[in-house]
């Protein structure tokens, strides 16, 4: 206090603020900083727009009662959206019944039942499944799951078929579903599985009774992050499910479909060609915003359930 | 009676408290566990099996040069090259714009930002677009990169399929950074501030440098994702039958048309299996995974070598 009262030095306040010079280049860097951070809700800006546009421009140059036809041929005018709902939801649902209790038993084994040290080998092995793009699991669908697994069960299963292009996707989200639970089963508090032992339940008891439950809402949330990456998906609807040219509504999943995502991808492909038919083109877009919207409502109810268990513990 | 307690051998104890006889129940339950983690990973064995044997005849056969010939309407002579340099172009795209944004996004999040309501949108923003499927990312970039830049990019060329897989990864990029600089220790910051450094000096000389291998694990995995994404070049307008480069120079092909990995991957598959075009698809993902895994082992690699434990 002493020395701050003598005569001639500055105020204590003035001499922490620090020079004008680095104040000002504090603040430059700051500014950059906080551009970055503003670029990502110019990307979501740009998406919503781009999107809606189009997908406005497709609805004003087709009649409503298009979007009810016999199948999902965009070239030729008819653009059933209930052949590809049907598409990404068959495949959707046998991605989760594959990737469910596969990655739900993995994710258990792990957190409860493994040695370290094979822990220590699994995850980085699971780590690399998830790695493998998704072309391969497409190629993967048609050349070996299929053959191999579809038709050995079914004989009458087609070349091309939504059951083999589900499994494929169940592989795809094995590793996440897995990884997800696993994290949310680990988080649950040492004590409680403590004090189940301590009242003599068994390991089973343990894992299904007091740490299953408590992470229910970390499980939840992967499987939900889990259909919504199965409705994402595309290419291994693309390689596998068939219908690249279209599809006619069906329910069978033994035969070739097509899925929101495949769909684009079709029309797509070559898409100088798409440029000729007038409807075609904007009908990407408004796939695309269909798309969009039903992920990230998925993806929003994930993240609810997800900061749950982090409120919890 | 003390001595009695002492004379009751451990095995018996054992024995009741793990109830009486074996426990069925359990051991099936183990069973079936253990089961799950057996198909998860005779999925990956067989798949890597079945690619590799695959493409073995093309790699014996053919040697270096299914990696050094162009695309051709005849497989006996087609090659890679041309996605190598397409998936190569897109790499150093990836890196120059989305690693540099990403991280210092995350540093504005962890480091500067004040908690409001903008920020909070920001971040659950960037949580969401990393759970936006990657097809429509390839629409943002058809709309924006081809059509609206057309003129700066070259249109449907490998630099607006570079731009398009950058944005895509941008949110991995920033998560992983951000979680990274989350586990440096605020005391570490409190003893920057304590001797009078400024945010900025704190952040460069103190944070980074230990959330660095963190931060450089996470992006080096983000551009394996961007690797081997093929859905949004597929919108983009990445070519889909064979082409010629010809002689054209670089800066043409950077321009033009283009393909990359796994777009060649992808329209291979397409042809008939039983054809030629079978084995040379198997080659061309031996090629891809070859890329991508061993970036992503080398990013395991980077973490288990520098990963720190407060």
């Amino acid at each position: 206090m002493a020395a701050a009262a003598q005569p001639g030095s500055p105020p204590l306040s003035v001499v922490l603020r620090g020079s004008a010079g680095r104040r000002r280049r504090e603040q430059i860097i700051r500014a950059i900083f906080f551009g970055a951070a503003s670029l990502s809700i110019l990307v979501s800006i740009f998406i919503v727009l781009s999107l809606i546009f189009e997908a406005i421009n497709f609805l004003a140059q087709i009649g409503l009662d298009q979007l009810v036809a016999l199948g999902w041929f965009p070239r030729r005018g008819l653009f059933d959206l209930r052949t590809l709902f049907v598409g990404s939801v068959i495949t959707t649902g046998i991605a989760i019944l594959v990737a469910g209790p596969i990655g739900l038993g993995t994710a258990i084994y792990l957190s409860e039942y493994a040695q370290p040290r094979v822990r220590r080998i699994v995850k980085p092995i699971l780590e690399i499944l998830a790695g493998i793009p998704s072309v391969v699991l497409g190629f993967f669908a048609l050349t070996w799951i299929n053959p191999q697994l579809v038709q050995r069960l079914n004989p009458g299963a087609e070349g091309f078929n939504l059951m083999a292009a589900g499994i494929g996707v169940g592989v795809l989200i094995i590793p996440l579903i897995a990884s997800v639970s696993e994290d949310a089963m680990r988080a649950v508090p040492r004590s409680l599985r403590e004090a189940s032992y301590g009242l003599g339940a068994r390991r089973i008891t343990t894992s299904l009774r007091v740490v299953f439950p408590a992470a229910i809402s970390g499980i939840t949330a992967a499987f939900i992050i889990g259909i919504s990456r199965g409705i994402g998906e595309t290419m291994v609807l693309a390689i596998a499910a068939g219908g690249s040219g279209g599809s006619i509504f069906q329910l069978n999943p033994f035969e070739p479909g097509q899925s929101i995502t495949a769909a684009i991808a079709a029309l797509a492909t070559g898409t100088d060609q798409v440029r000729g038919a007038s409807a075609a083109f904007p009908s990407l877009f408004f796939l695309g915003l269909i798309l969009f919207f039903l992920t990230l409502s998925l993806n929003l109810a994930g993240d609810v359930f997800v900061r749950r268990t982090r409120q919890r513990y | 009676m003390a001595g009695a307690s002492t004379a009751v051998p451990a095995v018996v104890v054992r024995r009741s408290l793990a109830g009486q006889g074996a426990d069925w129940r359990g051991l099936i339950f183990q069973g079936l566990l253990l089961l799950s983690v057996v198909i998860t990973l005779l999925f990956l064995f067989i798949l890597l099996a079945d690619v590799f044997s695959r493409a073995l005849p093309v790699f014996t056969e053919r040697g270096g040069s299914f990696l050094s010939s162009s695309l051709s309407s005849s497989a006996a002579r087609s090659g890679v090259i041309q996605g190598l340099f397409g998936s190569f172009v897109i790499a150093i795209i990836v890196v120059i714009v989305a690693f540099p944004i990403g991280i210092m996004t995350a540093i504005y999040l962890e480091e500067y930002a004040p908690d409001t309501r903008l920020t909070q949108l920001i971040s659950i923003n960037i949580r969401n677009l990393a759970g936006v499927p990657s097809v429509v990312y390839g629409l943002l970039g058809l709309a924006v990169f081809v059509q609206l830049l057309g003129p700066l990019t070259g249109g449907r060329s490998v630099i607006a399929g570079g731009l398009t897989l950058a944005v895509l990864v941008l949110p991995i990029v920033i998560i992983t950074s951000a979680e990274s600089l989350r586990a440096v220790p605020q005391a570490l910051r409190e003893a920057g501030y304590g001797i009078g450094a400024s945010r900025w000096q704190v952040t460069r000389s103190l944070v980074l440098p230990s959330a660095a291998p963190g931060i450089l694990t996470g992006t080096v995995l983000s551009l394996s994702r961007a690797l081997g994404e093929t859905a949004p070049l597929i919108v983009v307008g990445a070519v889909s039958g064979y082409f010629s480069t010809g002689n054209a120079s670089t800066v043409d092909q950077l321009f033009g048309r283009f393909t990359a990995l796994p777009m060649i991957v992808f329209n291979w598959a397409r042809e008939p299996q039983q054809s030629a075009f079978g084995p040379l698809t198997a080659a061309a993902i031996v090629v891809l995974l070859l890329v991508t895994l061993s970036i992503n082992a080398f990013a395991i690699l980077l973490r288990n070598r520098f990963e720190k434990n407060w």
